[in-house]
């Protein structure tokens, strides 16, 4: 309970700080610390599957994310502070948001007892699926269209992100290329992580099905250790025209979409698995996924094409 | 008081903070920063809800911590469109602001 | 037996622990950023090196130790390049893989 405690005050620390640094770069940074100390709370809340897809994601990826962002955008943001609203608007922004968070500490602090739940559901049908993570259960089967949906929701992200590339440049590879130092740290990192990092990528997807993890972590994993190469120079982003690309890009969606038309058949239903396959079907599912959703998280944070195209 | 009340008075002071930042942040990379913040605020909420739900040998609901996941993604790609979108605006115009021009 | 791996265990994290804390008063105290660094990444491997060693103690299966073993490996990797590329961008970018 006191490491909770300190925890809590730690994170809302950082989120303070994060809000009130005058440079963005730094408030990027105080941003990645924070994910880290969140992580930390979903394993203190019992949910080690949100805890590494936090740290991995949503401090990581996000993290790198922005970074790149305020770099490039550098001098414009610290000129941009000079807009800072009247302190009308400060007063009612205050306001509201104090509101909100004295609304949700009332909710808090109103939850019902005993709380409502799913999991004696799960545990009961979890046999079913084959699989002893309840939480790769839930996403893969009970409630398999969410994450139909949420795949189709990268793809769309990726789309609406490739079509702001300029006309001239469009077909060519997102990003900058980067210039390649074979005596570089960086260099030298990516070579010895990579093969380390991909391992620890196919560990994590693997064991997704009995111990915490699955596609999403595995895949952020794998995003990294991809982008890693291009920061170092090694590879080069793939242009967006390419064939190869487009299909490992829908080939996750497209199996997983058709299996769940063959549920009509096969089950009766939308999305159902026939008990004896239920296991089969989801790694079929599973292995094309991780891969299309860990290219989609890549290219997502390599941008928009910005290399002229070879014709 | 529980762990799951302390993080709920957490995330909820979270939510709080980034509404303020994203009205008051000028810069757009600042609000989006902020949106991020929200987020957090209100997967944890879901984490609290999933803890308190703890049941059948489970430490913690798996539905929500399973929404949460998919949040988490959807709030990623979100991020990213609403960066480069960002990024387009400052190589058109050479400036990163949402004020109309004067 | 167990009685004397816990010794061993709170011996060695706590002597983690003070490194830690000493590498954290480092990084607010020195007045530059290569001390800073120098301070950061010396003490804090050293730190997490014995943490990782008291929990060894505590460990039965030996894969679990040998994950162990491989985070503490991959966060000096891991320290030791970002401290480079930090110290190499302090200097001015000076080196062709830090233009960022």
């Amino acid at each position: 309970m006191a490491l909770d405690a300190v925890l809590a005050v730690l994170v809302v620390g950082v989120a303070v700080w994060t809000v009130a640094a005058r440079d963005t770069f730094a408030a990027v940074v105080g941003f990645v610390a924070f994910g880290l100390l969140v992580a930390l709370i979903w394993v203190r809340l019992a949910a080690p599957d949100v805890a590494l897809t936090e740290a991995a994601l949503g401090s990581g990826l996000t993290g790198g994310l922005l970074l790149g962002a305020s770099t490039r955008l550098g001098r414009t943001e610290a000129e941009a502070t000079g807009e800072l609203p009247g302190g009308l608007l400060q007063f009612a922004a205050a306001t509201v948001s104090v509101l909100v968070s004295a609304g949700l500490i009332a909710l808090v602090l109103l939850l019902p007892e005993p709380a409502p739940t799913l999991a004696p559901k799960v545990a009961a049908n979890i046999a079913a699926t084959g699989l002893q993570n309840p939480v790769t259960a839930v996403l893969m089967a009970y409630r398999a269209i969410d994450t139909l949906l949420e795949v189709m929701v990268l793809l769309l992200a990726l789309v609406g992100m490739w079509s702001l590339a300029p006309d001239h440049l469009w077909g060519g590879a997102p990003g900058r290329r980067e210039p390649a130092d074979p005596d570089g740290v960086l260099t030298f990192v990516a070579q010895v992580l990579l093969p380390v990092g991909i391992l620890v990528a196919i560990h994590i997807f693997w064991v997704g099905s009995v111990a915490p993890g699955g596609e999403f972590q595995g895949a952020t994993i794998f995003a990294a250790m991809w982008i890693l190469a291009t920061m170092a120079g090694l590879a080069n982003t793939p242009p967006v025209m390419r064939r190869s690309l487009r299909l490992l890009l829908i080939a996750g969606p497209a199996v997983f979409f058709a299996i769940g038309l063959a549920g009509f058949a096969i089950a009766g239903a939308f999305l159902a698995y026939p008990a004896d396959y239920a296991k089969l079907l989801i790694l079929i599912i599973e292995i094309p996924l991780t891969l299309s959703i860990a290219t989609t998280l890549a290219l997502l944070v390599a941008g928009p094409p910005e290399q002229e195209p070879q014709r | 008081m529980s762990i799951a009340i302390l993080y709920g008075l957490c995330s909820a002071v979270l939510v709080g903070l980034g509404l303020f930042a994203l009205i008051t942040h000028p810069q757009p990379l600042r609000k989006i920063l902020a949106f991020n913040l929200i987020g957090s605020g209100v997967f944890l909420l879901f984490g609290v809800v999933a803890h308190n739900g703890a049941a059948a040998g489970f430490g913690g609901d798996p539905v929500p911590q399973a929404l949460v996941i998919t949040g988490l993604v959807v709030a990623f790609a979100s991020t990213a469109l609403a960066v480069a979108l960002l990024l387009r605006l400052f190589q058109e115009t050479g400036r990163a602001t949402l004020q109309s021009d004067d | 037996m167990s009685l004397a791996l816990d010794a061993l265990t709170f011996l060695a994290v706590a002597a983690g622990g003070f490194f830690f804390l000493a590498g954290t008063v480092g990084l607010l105290r020195f007045p530059d950023t290569l001390s800073r660094l120098h301070a950061l990444t010396k003490a804090d491997n050293l730190g997490l090196g014995l943490i990782v060693l008291g929990l060894l103690f505590q460990m039965e299966d030996p894969f679990a130790a040998l994950k162990l073993v491989a985070v503490w490996l991959l966060t000096l990797l891991a320290g030791g390049a970002v401290t480079q590329l930090i110290a190499h961008a302090a200097l001015g970018g000076r080196s062709a893989g830090v233009t960022t």
